[in-house]
């Protein structure tokens, strides 16, 4: 008896079945390509999360006002008389003897106005006044036009760098370069457009106007502390002690002194990475076990259906042994309809699992990993060994009376 | 051509048995179904010899152990105690993977419910016990088709057991076990499900695969179908009560 015999007589059985067989491959289906999915899915948030943050800058520090918040340090003893944040606090960090690892700081003042030309208008999520620095620290690149120079920040010029979301909201295809809007009623000349930066979470990056920090508390804001100083470290791994030097600073500047409570907050853009990235992994798990689950499902489906053809074949397999199939014979063919089942279903679920993963899936784009799709098959094609095994060695071990009193 | 196929066929068999050893000779037989005071004697020591080319009918009334005597002659179930040769073989002490040769190569079974495998063609379920010998493609279906043909079915190969009459069905079970050549023949009832004309059809079969000198044993309790053997053994309660020769036919 030659296995190919045996393959053939399993076909056979399984295309008796035609419906059966179809639904069976259709829960190992299922299971293999959510396996691949998932996986894809959190594949591709995890590296969303890490290109967008990698777009904002890693070597940045954000100091904030007040201290509460993100990257907040001591915890609270006694409060301590606010002191708001200044041009002086921001000048006094880029001492390169207290600070030598932060490469340049930029003082930002938050800017709330709409800006209008004609009858298009926006309020741009991020509106701030500022130094030239901002736009390396912030990792902000100009596409077309210029920067803001230091001079037009002594001069308290009336222009601005604007976001490509602004620029589409204003002048749709237009060039906005050279073309002046109006901010808060000042009127401001566009000098440059920014490169495409993406959105990180909730907020749109592209949504952007930068203007020189003296234009803006001459004209819009009014002369009031700053909202914010934005520090860039010399690299990456400079963050923390950058942190420390920010910390050392402002602590002497503002007169907090042990375990005072400070007035102001780091933020920390390597840290935040760190803290995502390990969010995204457990995401990426947690989808990897729900996959995982409805493989063992499709797998207990195929224990289930071998189980009740098995039963309901008993009478066909005591006839066969009455003629003489030996007990490999059966066994092998239960054994391959099973594998069978698990390996097409396998197939076709790596195919839908491919397929599927073209598409945007509640706005993660996923990206295959390819070790999920080996894992899917190889595992789909054990579980049609290992669920199909049991039913099988039932049938075989089956003696040839007993299987043919069955009704 | 029918006469000259089951000529071939019976002639291959003649020259597979060693004549002078009995095909059967089984040794004080008990079969004991259950224990203590429960427990029924199926067989109760029964012995019996039989040889190459004889036609036994197995009598008796329902209950009397016939299916049961069948059952170990086809090495289909193991008795209790006692010995069984088949073709100079032991039976009794082997495992059922040998079994399992043993009942493709030696034993051809037709039943009274015929058996044949469901959705599958005549010409397959013919096939199907040298398939599981290893008898190569064309050689198989070659030797199917002349089986088919002896027993008057060559139009029909391709048919389903659905769609096929019982005595046609039952001639798919003859043609399904005279195909592996076996040594013996053994039929339960096999007229127990048809009619009168399919019944002689049936026997009229066996006279002539005895005729070609194949051994044959058939189990039934009516008396018409008892009378073609040319022996005849009486069973009652597991015991055989009486085993003469069938006057009628033998000389
Ligand atoms: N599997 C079994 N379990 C218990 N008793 C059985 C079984 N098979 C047969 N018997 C009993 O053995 C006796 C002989 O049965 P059987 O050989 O089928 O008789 P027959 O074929 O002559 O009608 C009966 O009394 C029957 O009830
Ligand atoms: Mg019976």
């Amino acid at each position: 008896m030659s296995i190919l015999e045996i393959v053939r007589f399993a076909i056979r059985g399984l295309f008796i079945n035609r419906l059966r067989t179809a639904l069976t491959m259709l829960g190992i289906m299922i299971g293999v390509a959510s396996v691949i999915i998932l996986l894809a899915v959190g594949n591709g948030s995890s590296k969303a999360i890490q290109s967008s943050l990698d777009r904002l800058g890693t070597n940045s520090l954000q100091v904030n006002s007040g201290a509460r918040g993100f990257g907040g340090r001591r915890g609270g003893a006694s409060a301590t008389i606010r002191k708001p944040l200044t041009i002086l606090d921001a000048t006094a960090l880029m001492d390169p003897i207290q600070a030598p690892d932060i490469k340049q700081v930029a003082p930002i003042a938050n800017v709330n106005a709409a800006c209008v030309i004609g009858t298009n208008t926006i309020t741009p999520s991020t509106f701030v006044g500022t130094w030239p620095s901002y736009f390396e620290a912030s990792n902000t690149q100009v596409l077309k036009g210029s920067y803001f120079t230091n001079d037009d920040v002594t001069q308290g010029r009336n222009v601005a760098v604007i976001g490509n979301t602004v620029a589409t909201t204003l002048f749709g295809t237009d060039n906005p370069v050279g073309q002046t809007i109006r901010c808060g009623g000042i009127p401001f000349t566009i000098i440059g457009t920014t490169e495409v930066k993406g959105s990180t979470g909730f907020l749109d990056g592209d949504s952007l106007v930068v203007i020189p920090l003296t234009s803006a508390e001459n004209s819009i804001t009014g002369y009031q502390p700053l909202s914010s100083i934005l520090v860039e470290a010399k690299s990456p791994t400079a963050t923390t002690p950058a942190q420390t030097e920010i910390t050392n600073i402002l602590d002497a500047r503002h007169g907090i002194k042990g375990n005072a409570s400070a007035d102001f907050s780091i933020f920390n853009q390597a840290s935040l990475l760190t803290t995502s990235a390990t969010s995204s992994q457990t995401f990426t798990t947690l989808l990897g076990a729900v996959a995982a689950i409805s493989l063992l499902v499709g797998g207990i489906g195929i224990t289930n259906i071998m189980l009740v053809t098995v039963v309901e074949r008993t009478r066909e397999i005591g006839i066969r042994k009455a003629i003489g199939a030996p007990k490999g014979a059966i066994l092998s063919q239960f054994l391959i309809e099973a594998t069978i089942l698990s390996l097409f279903g396998g197939a076709f679920g790596v195919l839908l699992g491919i397929l599927g993963s073209h598409f945007t899936i509640s706005g993660t784009k996923p990206i295959l990993v390819p070790a999920s799709i080996f894992i899917a098959f190889g595992v789909s094609a054990l579980i049609g060994v290992f669920f199909g095994g049991y039913p099988a060695s039932r049938a075989a071990s089956l003696r040839p009376i007993e299987a043919l009193r069955h009704e | 051509m029918l006469q000259l196929a089951v000529a071939v066929v019976a002639a291959e068999a003649v020259d597979s048995v060693v004549d002078t050893q009995p095909v059967i000779e089984v040794q004080h037989a008990i079969k004991q179904y259950g224990v203590g005071e429960a427990s029924i004697f199926a067989l109760d020591d029964v012995s019996l010899t039989i040889a190459a080319g004889e036609y036994v009918a197995i009598m008796g009334p329902s209950g009397s152990g016939k299916s049961t005597l069948m059952n170990i002659l086809g090495a289909l179930d193991i008795m209790t105690s006692g010995k069984y040769f088949l073709d100079g073989i032991e039976i009794s002490s082997m495992d059922e993977n040998h079994l399992s040769i043993v009942r493709g190569r030696k034993i051809g079974f037709i039943f009274q419910s015929f058996n044949l495998i469901p959705r599958t063609s005549a010409l397959a379920n013919v096939e199907l016990p040298m398939a599981y010998q290893g008898v190569k493609g064309a050689e198989r279906r070659e030797r199917a088709m002349v089986a088919l043909e002896v027993v008057g079915l060559g139009d029909r190969v391709h048919h389903e057991p659905t769609e096929l009459s019982g005595g046609q069905q039952q001639r798919v079970a003859v043609a399904r076990a005279l195909a592996t050549r076996p040594a013996l023949l053994l039929a339960d009832e096999p007229t127990g499900a048809l009619d009168t004309k399919s019944t002689n059809d049936l026997l009229d079969l066996f006279d002539q695969i005895n005729a070609a000198g194949r051994t044959v044993i058939v189990i039934t309790h009516e008396h018409d179908v008892a009378q073609r053997a040319k022996r005849i053994i009486r069973m009652r309660d597991g015991k055989i009560v009486s085993d003469e020769l069938n006057k009628e036919r033998v000389a």
